[in-house]
């Protein structure tokens, strides 16, 4: 007989099921302006706090307070606020299509907004995101034009990846937007080697990974940490922890007694945990890390702390795994309202404004849409060619016979 | 007897097992508390409790590698990856290791487990949601692999597969899981509550690994296909006339050679079926096999029609899936010839 007792198996569970109450009582939220803002030269050892609190900006007055509000522009937070409104408006367009039965697939970043935007407001030109599926603000809030990705949404003609990629997941490399694998973590490493290819080349752009709190579980996602360690390159290495993962909760990757960001200082990596769903605070702890990058410092590890409002996907129905009432629940708030109080309180924003803006992008997305579905929609309109093409650079003989087999 | 969706029949098979046997274990990406995103698992860790039916982080090489070592403790693992096109982070574990326990061992360690996994097109899923990666595997010696076509064969093929002591692929044609998809996607989709191999007898019962199964006789020509195909098959037969005799291969990897070579040195034709892309896809290891052993009862040519040799496409699925309309011109090609 064994003198100790019989193992147990740990399985983790979140605090609330379907019929249960939302509780974040675990989810601790140091007041705004409370953390330090420490130099950008400083070493991972020296601020490892950073990686267990959470940056804030915005208390519950709507004000910024405390060392990481100084520096922001009026016109950074107006054009972030925009661009917020246009994402948003943009899911819910999106999302109607897909029900009218014109795409086969969407995915919302409802209450997620101010990550992307906010993050894609402090890279310069030339820099270069790994996104995942739900960072449709790095796009849409650049110049990319919106008929051509309502285009993608629809499978069309005018597609510009030609029907081969699901809709949401976009490329533009002129908008510093590397094309998007539906395989999860495969891309957090490539960042990391972009970032490298950066440093070798001696230029100044710099990269930037994401990746979602479950995806962490990935191995790609620690190849990431240590190339990144042992290189040091410009990469900021962004996680999305927005509490899900499909069904499965942030304690199912590990980030329920530690926190992601605590991950990265066994690597040596400075790491900051942040409110993302202050817009604030997402625009200067961007700043801060992109300025490390710029300056030579080597990689910055962020945790962003938001909540996924909306389901997985429109294949997803999340009352099946997660208490109703859990996102109105949500300590952090809505983002987008977060931000509009903080500029109606400062005089700089109004309702009317706010109406307005979300009126003239609901308009331009309308007429983008309207524009669009002249092409087609669910994959119509789009050619059996596009399937060959570009499979290499020149095709060769085998699949040019099979082309003209198809009689294409 | 109980009527049964694929998804029932592979989930009945889970819950015998799992009520058999104390060591059998199921887990993957959402499987435990929602039941797995086409919900295969769906009530199990309800019953069976968190010990045996669980969630894994999102980690395939994690979830084969942590079912070898389960496996060589003595468990059963039965682990599903969410899309077999995610399978490739858990290439290594199963190439490297799973496969290789037994002979690397000399028997000392095996890896008694089975990998579930949906493969195949056609629900508008993109290169990331669609692919058929089978001939990965059955490349690979110390795996078996498998793809049942129906209810009745995903049960009982199933249960084998987890009372199997090596390594076994388990490849689910999702376009099957709710009925016999025929490849006329512009046509209601018809479900298994029709259809004969949607009986599904209750409690305990196998369908061999390494069986084919004659899915319809005929005299023309012999089409050999597994998965979704074979639905796509009898279309082409019944809308051709060409009496072709339908194999459902059932496993590839062991093959049922026996019943392949009877076949064809009856009709004397052969065509090769698959979703997979073309070259190097596992019809290029029937066509051989037929070739050694069935040459001289040939009269045509052996004939491969399968998916292109590109990622499969979003928009042009379509042209992409081989349907029952380019399957049926290929079966008139061999019949005029000679
Ligand atoms: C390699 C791989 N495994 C599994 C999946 C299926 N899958 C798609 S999204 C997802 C959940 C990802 O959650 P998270 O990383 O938290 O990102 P979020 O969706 O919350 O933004 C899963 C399991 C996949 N796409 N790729
Ligand atoms: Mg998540």
């Amino acid at each position: 007989m064994s003198k100790y007792a019989p193992l147990r198996f740990h399985v983790p569970q979140p605090t609330g099921r379907p019929g249960d109450e939302p509780d974040f009582t675990g989810i601790e939220i140091p007041a705004a302006g409370s953390v330090r803002r420490p130099a950008v030269d400083t070493k991972a050892a020296d601020m490892k706090e950073l990686a267990s609190t959470m940056v804030r900006v915005l208390n519950r007055d709507g004000k910024a307070v405390g060392p990481w509000a100084e520096g922001i522009s009026d016109e950074i937070l107006l054009t972030g606020l925009k661009n917020m409104i246009r994402v948003r408006t943009y899911d819910e367009r999106m999302m109607t299509l897909q029900r009218q039965g014109k795409t086969s697939f969407y995915m919302k970043c409802t209450g997620e907004e101010a990550i992307a935007v906010g993050f894609k407001a402090a890279l310069s030109k030339g820099d270069m995101n790994f996104p995942t599926y739900r960072q449709q603000g790095l796009l849409l809030s650049t110049d990319y034009p919106l008929f051509k990705m309502v285009c993608q949404i629809l499978s069309n003609s005018e597609d510009p990846l030609k029907g081969r990629q699901l809709p949401i997941m976009y490329s533009s490399k002129e908008h510093g937007f590397f094309t998007i694998s539906g395989n999860l973590g495969t891309q957090f490493v490539q960042a990391v080697g972009w970032a490298m290819a950066s440093a070798i080349k001696g230029d100044t752009k710099i990269a930037a990974g994401w990746i979602g709190d479950g995806s962490t579980a990935e191995t790609d996602f620690h190849a990431a940490l240590v190339n990144a360690s042992v290189y040091k390159p410009p990469v900021i290495l962004n996680v999305v922890n927005n509490q899900w993962a499909i069904s499965s909760f942030r304690g199912m990757a590990g980030g329920d007694h530690a926190t992601f960001a605590e991950r990265a200082l066994g690597y040596d990596i400075p790491a900051l945990r942040v409110d993302g769903n202050d817009f604030l605070a997402v625009y200067a702890a961007s700043s801060w890390a992109v300025e490390r990058a710029r300056r030579g410092m080597g990689p910055t590890f962020i945790e962003w702390v938001t909540y996924r409002v909306a389901p997985h996907s429109t294949s997803d129905d999340p009352t099946q795994y997660r208490p109703k009432e859990e996102s109105a629940a949500w300590p952090l708030g809505d983002p987008l309202l977060r931000l509009k109080n903080h500029l109606i309180g400062r005089g700089l924003w109004s309702e009317e404004r706010h109406t307005q803006a979300e009126s003239e992008y609901n308009d331009e997305i309308r007429a983008a849409t309207k524009e669009a579905e002249k092409y087609g929609v669910m994959g119509s309109g789009s050619s059996p060619k596009n399937m060959f093409d570009d499979v290499y650079k020149e095709m060769p003989p085998h699949l040019r016979e099979q082309r003209q087999k198809l009689g294409v | 007897m109980p009527q049964m969706s694929m998804i029932e029949a592979i989930r009945d098979a889970m819950d015998v097992k799992l009520g058999e046997d104390d060591n059998v274990v199921v887990f993957g990406e959402d499987v435990g508390y929602f039941g797995g995103v086409f919900r295969c698992t769906h009530g199990l860790q309800q019953k069976y409790g968190t010990n045996r039916v669980f969630d894994s982080p999102i980690n395939e090489s994690g979830i084969v590698g942590t079912a070898i070592g389960m496996g060589a403790y003595g468990l059963r693992p039965c682990i599903e990856i969410q899309f077999a096109d995610y399978i490739y982070p858990a290439y290594d574990q199963i190439v490297s290791e799973a496969a290789r326990l037994r002979h690397r061992s000399n028997k000392d360690f095996t890896a008694p487990l089975t990998i579930r996994t949906p493969c195949g097109g056609g629900i508008f899923g993109g290169q990331t949601h669609s692919q058929s990666p089978e001939a990965l595997f059955t490349h690979v010696s110390g795996v078996k692999t498998v793809m049942p076509s129906n209810p009745y064969d995903a049960k009982g093929l199933l249960i084998s597969a987890i009372e199997d002591d090596d390594p076994v692929i388990f490849f689910e044609p999702k376009r099957l899981y709710n009925g016999p998809f025929d490849g006329h996607h512009d046509k209601p989709a018809s479900n298994w509550s029709k259809h004969l191999l949607g009986d599904v007898p209750a409690g305990h019962y196998t369908v061999p690994i390494g069986k084919a199964s004659v899915f319809s006789e005929g005299s023309d020509v012999t089409i050999l296909c597994y998965g979704t195909m074979v639905f796509v098959a009898e279309a082409a037969k019944k809308e051709t006339g060409i009496d072709a005799e339908i194999i459902d291969l059932r496993s590839l990897m062991p093959l049922d050679v026996d019943t392949i070579v009877e076949s064809v040195q009856k009709t004397g034709r052969c065509m090769v079926l698959h979703e997979a892309t073309l070259t190097s896809g596992f019809g290029a290891e029937l066509a051989a096999q037929v070739q050694e052993r069935c040459f001289y009862h040939l009269e045509a040519p052996v004939v491969r029609v399968a998916g292109y040799d590109t990622p499969y496409p979003h928009a042009q699925e379509w042209d992409y899936f081989p349907g029952p309309a380019r399957v049926g011109k290929e079966l008139k090609a061999m019949m005029e010839a000679v």
